[in-house]
């Protein structure tokens, strides 16, 4: 591999990792305020995975029925299991309705009301008709509709190129080493602004709703330079994962009247959260349904229960869940509109992330302190808007508004600051990973150990866990980290090398899931997501604070002095009940 | 979980090696169900690392994994094995593009032609406070076409383009036609001033090979024709 010959230098205002909604959305305002702004996306931008979403954007617009921005910030309070910060979701829910405008003003095909207004439908743990919807193919159309406009806006894309490393000094960001997987070769980005919006981690699951990309590269990158992350511990899994594949039924499915059914072909939300139902917040239905299985109540006795359609006629099917449908049919061979779904939880959100106040500044402490130049927004970050627990239709708007919010703060800062030194050296770590692979001699290959951690995860760090099972796990993560030493990859090619990127993406999955576990296994309570069978109760007295977590020479540190934001007079902690 | 074996043909290529393309046939076993998408990753994870092609979402969504299979477009990640009917698998690029390597090709080409057609909402009347009030009637006009995920599957179907290689082809048409037929937009006279054009929509012959190898089974070629009259009644 000739490296070497290929490196380039770029220089540019502002560098956004990610082409989702989070990446794009900031991209445009950076480029609508006259700043260049250059892309970097692991695929092409509308391949992104913010276009898998399927079932709506929440915002209180009140087109269907009676809403406020009151009633929205307290559902996502509740549905956040109180760890979700308050100040944070107060202006989230007001900024909400200014997203959907925008994006419908930029051109995004809604489905609609009689009137011609956006149409909004019913979803999980919202306590009105809150998701504005284009048929069940919500985010692939904002993505698009974003691209389209970052198109007009000529922003500069790099398409298929992976960032190996983040160039910090001094507490300032300074650009980004990125590798150019179409022709090989590392490429130095040096920006004056670094945006951080490559979305999630749920690739650390075996059964999982997330794309082969998101393998939250950039959580790995943060703690390489010495920066925390926030909430690892906090994992959402989605009730209707399509049996064994786990990719993403939409829960729109639940919101058009979708049943429930067990091995005795009963609603057994019956006995979960009877007044909710089957639309009930995803952590509630995903315990439910684990615990059907568990105790021998699977449909067909297997290892799946069933999602049912069938009642709500092939008319409404084909006309609001058609991708549900059509991907049941693909998959499976189930003809929803003649038979019942096999579903499972799968490994779904990411609410942890890389910290970041309410201006999407990452921060590197408990006290707020920033780092200069750096911003991070979507799935990537932690703000914390979701807490514990995402409502659906909350994350299509999270990461559009604060993608738009960063856009701002990163101008403001671009027009009162000028470049900062470049580092000297800056490719030597990204040379070091690549070399560490391409000229190992050992045996070990990565989709094997990849394979094992992603295993493991969905074992002991999944919808249940408890004090044993993570020590385990724990200690397998800490095997895998030794064997990933003695990986080396089969091809040393230059052009459109997948090993070379898939074992970068191992070695990143290994080193924050071993942030993962350990944050669950201090946290000895349940809440929202996180669920220890050992400690089943939430516990407001201790665990009404963040998580902050180090990779240090010794191993993990965690601080949990950050205290989550309420406001005590308005939304006080109450018992989370459906 | 039941295995089930499975023989492929992939045409490979590595531009830092080979003269020209070639192909390779591996054996293996996936478990039943399996999709072509599970099929290349078995094989690129356990037989052979060198082995390169696109993929992301794996719920046929994302776009990338676009690729020939026993002569028709597919997406890999949603096609199951049982399909073939345990048939060998002929798996190769998409036809019409230059290959990057092996099953990854120059989509450069493609995103130009989109980028071309002014593929964005072009508005010059004021905007509203709140949203564009827009009928669930002229919604449907739209609706099929926003489906498009960009997988290039129909341009690469197409022999009006394999004759021609200017030719914006269909996915760039249909983005012209979701914009011109969008009721909030007022873009319509420049797009179709571009797509006015020998190497535009005159070039389509309604062959209907687009269709076909649509994914989201797009009517392409219905809108391509409401393009065409369209063109036709701005130019008398």
């Amino acid at each position: 591999m000739k490296i070497e010959e290929a490196r380039k230098f770029h220089k540019i205002d502002a560098v956004v990792v990610g082409a989702g909604l989070a990446g794009l959305f900031a991209a445009l305002e950076i480029a609508k305020k006259g700043h260049q702004v250059a892309v970097i996306t692991k695929v092409y931008p509308t391949r992104s995975h913010s276009g898998a979403a399927q079932g709506g954007i929440a915002a209180s617009l009140a087109n269907a029925a009676d809403d406020s921005e009151d009633m929205h910030m307290f559902d996502t309070i509740k549905g956040s299991d109180y760890l979700g910060d308050q100040d944070v979701i107060e202006f989230f829910v007001a900024e909400a309705k200014k997203t959907v405008y925008d994006f419908e003003h930029m051109g995004v095909p809604f489905s609609r009301t009689a009137e011609g207004l956006i149409n909004q439908r019913p979803f999980g743990g919202h306590s009105s008709p809150r998701a504005c919807f284009a048929a069940d193919i919500t985010g692939h159309v904002l993505l698009h509709t974003l691209y389209e406009q970052c198109v007009k806006h000529q922003v500069h894309f790099f398409n298929e190129f992976q960032v190996f490393s983040l160039l910090i000094e001094d507490n300032i960001s300074r650009g980004v080493v990125a590798w150019d997987i179409r022709n090989g070769g590392l490429h130095t980005f040096h920006s004056k602004t670094v945006l951080l919006a490559s979305g999630g981690y749920g690739r650390a699951f075996k059964i999982t709703s997330n794309a082969h990309a998101n393998t939250g590269d950039h959580l790995s990158l943060i703690l390489e330079k010495g920066l925390p992350l926030e909430d690892m511990e906090f994992v959402q899994f989605h009730p209707t994962g399509l049996y064994r594949h786990g990719i993403l039924l939409s829960e729109a499915a639940r919101g058009e009247g979708a049943y429930l059914l067990n091995g005795k072909g009963e609603r057994f939300m019956e006995s979960y959260a009877p007044g909710k139902m089957e639309l009930a917040p995803r952590d509630v239905i995903s315990r439910a349904e684990q615990t059907e299985i568990n105790e021998g109540r699977g449909a067909d006795g297997q290892d799946y229960v069933h999602l049912d359609l069938r009642h709500l006629g092939s008319e409404k099917i084909m006309e609001r869940l058609p991708q549900v449908w059509e991907l049941a049919l693909n998959y499976l061979k189930v003809d929803g509109t003649k038979a019942p779904i096999p579903i499972q939880p799968t490994a779904h959100y990411s609410m942890g992330g890389v910290p970041a106040n309410m201006k999407t500044e990452v921060i590197k402490d408990a006290e707020g302190n920033v780092v200069t130049g750096l911003y991070t927004a979507g799935e990537a970050s932690c703000l914390s808007i979701h807490g514990a627990n995402r409502l659906g239709t909350n994350s299509l708007q999270g990461a559009a508004t604060f993608g738009r919010i960063a856009g701002q703060s990163m101008s403001q800062f671009m027009g009162e600051n000028g470049y900062q030194k470049m580092v000297e050296k800056p490719q030597d770590s990204a040379l070091q990973k690549i070399s560490a692979l391409t000229e190992n001699k050992g045996k070990e290959k990565h989709a094997l150990i990849r394979e094992e951690l992603q295993e493991n995860m969905t074992k002991h760090c999944g919808v249940f866990r408890e004090e044993k099972g993570m020590q385990e796990l724990q200690a397998k993560v800490k095997e895998l980290q030794e064997r990933y030493k003695e990986v080396s990859v089969d091809d040393k090619g230059n052009a459109y090398n997948l090993d070379l990127i898939e074992a970068i993406e191992v070695g990143n999955l290994l080193s924050f899931s071993e942030v993962m576990v350990e944050g669950a296994l201090a946290r000895k309570e349940s809440r929202g997501a996180h669920y220890r069978t050992d400690f089943p109760k939430r516990d407001d007295k201790s665990w009404l604070k963040h998580t902050l977590a180090w990779k240090t020479e010794k191993g993990v540190k965690l601080d949990h002095s950050k205290k989550v934001v309420i406001y005590m007079d308005r939304y006080p902690p109450l018992e989370r009940k459906y | 979980m039941a295995k089930e074996n499975v023989k492929v043909k992939i045409l490979r290529y590595d531009p830092e090696k080979d003269q020209k393309p070639y192909w390779k046939t591996y054996e293996t076993a996936v478990d039943a169900g399996s999709t072509i998408l599970d099929i290349l990753n078995e094989i690129h994870w356990k037989l052979d690392g060198t082995l390169a092609y696109r993929r992301s979402c794996r719920s046929a969504i994302c776009g990338s994994c676009a690729m020939k299979v026993n002569g028709a477009n597919i997406l890999a990640c949603e096609t199951p094995l049982h399909k073939y009917k345990g048939k060998t698998l002929k798996i190769e690029p998409l036809p019409g593009f230059s290959i990057i390597k092996d099953l990854v090709v120059d989509m450069d080409s493609f995103f130009d032609k989109l980028a071309a057609v002014k593929p964005y909402m072009i508005t010059k009347k004021p905007i509203p406070n709140k949203e564009f009030i827009q009928s669930p009637e002229e919604f449907e006009e739209i609706k099929d076409s926003t489906l498009c995920i960009l997988c290039g599957s129909c341009t690469s179907s197409c022999p009006s383009l394999w004759a021609n290689e200017d030719y914006l082809g269909p996915a760039a048409l249909l983005k012209a036609y979701r914009f011109i037929f969008d009721s909030r937009d007022d873009g319509a006279v420049e797009r179709i001033d571009i797509i006015n054009d020998r190497n535009g929509i005159w070039r389509c012959h309604t062959i209907f090979n687009c269709m076909e190898a649509c994914p989201k089974h797009i009517k392409i070629t219905e809108w391509l024709s409401k393009l065409k009259v369209k063109a036709t009644e701005n130019s008398i």
